[in-house]
């Protein structure tokens, strides 16, 4: 339980950590024989019990280009920190989960990905992120937002029918144009994307609310698609929905990532495990490691990432 | 999954008396709700006695004649003719009014719900449009009397000698707009703030600007508030007597302005039924409470209409919204 003081995060460029492809060896060690998985307080605790379960893919995407990189990013709500100098680099082709305990800013971080947070009265950010190699402070938001799009916790379907929830994301701000029939086959495309198009083929008419949860969270994602972004941001994505819906979005997300980044905040280890290449691990607004799915869940480097995902703490 | 359903499903337990049935609670309690009940059903007998009154009344005055004749001064009941002119007329203030009242009520709900900056602003408005809720529509009639009545304004009404009358549709449905605009603004303020931040982020967060997420995303989520707060607001200016008899004049029938079609009228004085109503009551000036009834009839049969009309349309439009 004891935690100590990490030494400073260095600057990961992405390079490092293990490679996708090669499981590490050892990466069960911990879980073997015993599988209740909690620590007692002293020492290291065995892993999760999870590990060695069946994950969603096959193997790692072939190709992960750089897009994101975050630069000793810090946050603060009125002077209160709240990500505290974090780097990381965001890929497409790879989902990179954000982990940790409530409050510890994997929300806050994910939300300054397309400067959402800029919207909270009393924030304040100081590092870097840039996207494509641009600083997206100089680009403007609602071009940023557009290349950055995100879902949310709670399925949030605007009032309107299924098509103009995919049509608004397509027009010009408050355009009614161009018209319906101009749109049919990218609105379609971006629901087949999401894996929703089937379901509502028919239906494309009525009123988005009328969708079950699991639905609405996918037309938030055919949404978030509409705009065709190099990044797609998840926050805790499934927390509101049933096992079989969550299974739904989180195949979805492993077949998104060949096209999108994808970046996941999720409190949910078991999915972290599930869907993430790569996983954040942060704590008290600090990024702890970020290292492969493998070795966070297998044989994490720092004492806190093993009590975390243990089931020790959080 | 199992153990998931086990606890899903409910104990088998023999059926007990409910804990929150009435019977079991305390006398003073149940006093309580009795005199609630005995007030709801109160209230609901003095809605029922005055509807049936005026119909009864109303249909035995009633006649189609009344809604097709202007009023002409006689003293014989019976050549006095009906009520055209008013009639027209609160349809006339009723469309002018809230088309004052609905934008700019909108308008402020919009800036006091999505801006609101700067804050002591947004403060000093909602205080400003509080006021105005609670200000007898007679004082804001007086004030409208002065306001009218400055030379600026003049081509608003009629000048007669220098003299500028400050009495014409214009000043009245000016003033009435004011009477409509509190009920727009709380009711769309109300519709603007129930919606959850998330979903205006879900817009922010495809690129939208404020603008586009306030038209397109917050407005039409808004519409059934905005419905009803309109229909609120028309109910309380067709209602309204003060200003129809210090703005508009009072006078029973059209008086234009000038020759010009539609402006010489708005320019004019008129009256509406309240106007009327106020004019033929037993203890009015004209005391011909058979015409009185039949007004007062028809007035009420505006307001039954506008109700249902309300009722429906924030139904349907719910209904349109979320399922």
């Amino acid at each position: 339980m004891e935690l100590r003081k990490p030494p400073p995060v260095k600057r990961l460029t992405g390079n490092e950590g293990v490679p996708l492809h090669q499981p590490i060896p050892d990466a069960h060690g911990n879980g073997d024989g015993n599988g209740n998985g909690h620590g007692n307080g002293n020492g290291p605790s065995p892993g999760p019990a999870f590990v060695g379960l069946p994950r969603q893919r096959a193997a790692a995407s072939p190709i992960a280009i750089d897009r994101m990189q975050v630069e000793e990013l810090s946050v603060a709500y009125g002077g209160r920190p709240a990500v505290d100098s974090v780097s990381l680099p965001i890929r497409q082709g790879e989902v990179l989960a954000l982990i940790g305990p409530s409050g510890c800013g994997k929300t806050t971080l994910l939300r300054s990905l397309n400067r959402l947070t800029e919207l909270t009265r009393g924030a304040s950010s100081t590092g870097r992120i840039t996207l494509d190699g641009t600083d997206i402070a100089s680009m403007e938001s609602t071009a940023l937002r557009r290349r950055v799009t995100m879902v949310f916790q709670q399925p949030n379907p605007f009032p309107m029918s299924v098509f103009d929830n995919v049509a608004y994301v397509l027009r010009e701000q408050a355009s009614r144009r161009p018209k319906r029939a101009a749109l049919r086959g990218a609105v379609q495309d971006a629901l087949a994307r999401a894996g929703l198009l089937d379901e509502v083929r028919d239906n494309l008419d009525h009123p988005a609310l009328r969708l079950s949860g699991g639905q609405q969270q996918r037309l938030c994602i055919a949404r978030a698609l509409a705009a065709n972004p190099e990044v797609l941001l998840l926050d805790e994505p499934c927390s509101a929905l049933d096992p079989r819906s969550t299974k739904l979005i989180e195949d979805l997300i492993v077949k998104l990532r060949e096209d999108v980044a994808v970046v996941i905040v999720t409190h949910n280890l078991q999915q972290a495990y599930r869907v993430a290449d790569y996983v954040a691990f942060m704590y008290l607004g600090e990024l702890v490691e970020y290292a492969s799915a493998q070795r966070i869940f297998g044989a994490p480097r720092e004492l806190r990432t093993k009590e975390y995902v243990s089931g020790a703490f959080g | 999954m199992t153990v998931a359903q086990a606890s899903l499903s409910p104990p088998a337990s023999p059926p007990v008396r409910r804990a929150d049935s009435s019977a079991s609670w305390r006398l003073s309690d149940r006093i309580g709700l009795g005199f609630a009940w005995f007030l709801g059903l109160l209230f609901c007998a003095i809605a029922a006695a005055i509807v049936i009154y005026f119909l009864v009344e109303g249909i035995k005055y009633l006649r189609p004649s009344l809604l097709v004749t202007n009023p002409t001064a006689s003293s014989s009941e019976s050549q006095t003719g009906g009520f055209l002119d008013p009639l027209l007329g609160t349809v006339i203030i009723a469309l002018m009014a809230m088309a004052i009242a609905i934008p700019s009520g909108i308008g402020i709900a919009v800036w006091l719900s999505e801006f609101g900056r700067p804050t002591a602003l947004a403060r000093l408005t909602e205080s400003c449009i509080e006021m105005l809720a609670g200000t007898p529509s007679v004082v804001l009639a007086l004030f409208g009397t002065i306001l009218f009545e400055a030379p600026a304004l003049g081509f608003l009404s009629q000048t007669s000698h220098g003299i500028v009358l400050g009495q014409s549709f214009f000043a009245a449905s000016a003033m009435l707009s004011l009477v409509g605009l509190p009920m727009v603004v709380a009711t769309v303020r109300e519709g603007l703030q129930v919606i959850p931040s998330h979903v205006r982020e879900a817009s922010y967060a495809v690129g939208k600007t404020k603008i586009a997420t306030t038209r397109r995303v917050l407005l039409p989520a808004a519409r059934p508030q905005l419905i009803t707060g309109s229909m609120l607001g028309l109910g309380r200016v067709i209602g309204d007597t003060a200003i129809v008899l210090l703005l508009l004049g009072g006078t029973l029938t059209f008086s234009n302005a000038n020759s010009t079609p539609l402006l010489g009228t708005l320019r004019g004085t008129g009256d509406t039924l309240t106007g009327y109503i106020y004019y033929n009551a037993p203890t009015g000036d004209g005391n011909q409470p058979s015409k009185a009834y039949a007004a007062a009839f028809v007035l009420m049969l505006i307001v039954l209409a506008l109700n249902l009309g309300v009722d429906f349309t924030v139904r349907r439009s719910r209904a349109k919204l979320w399922n």
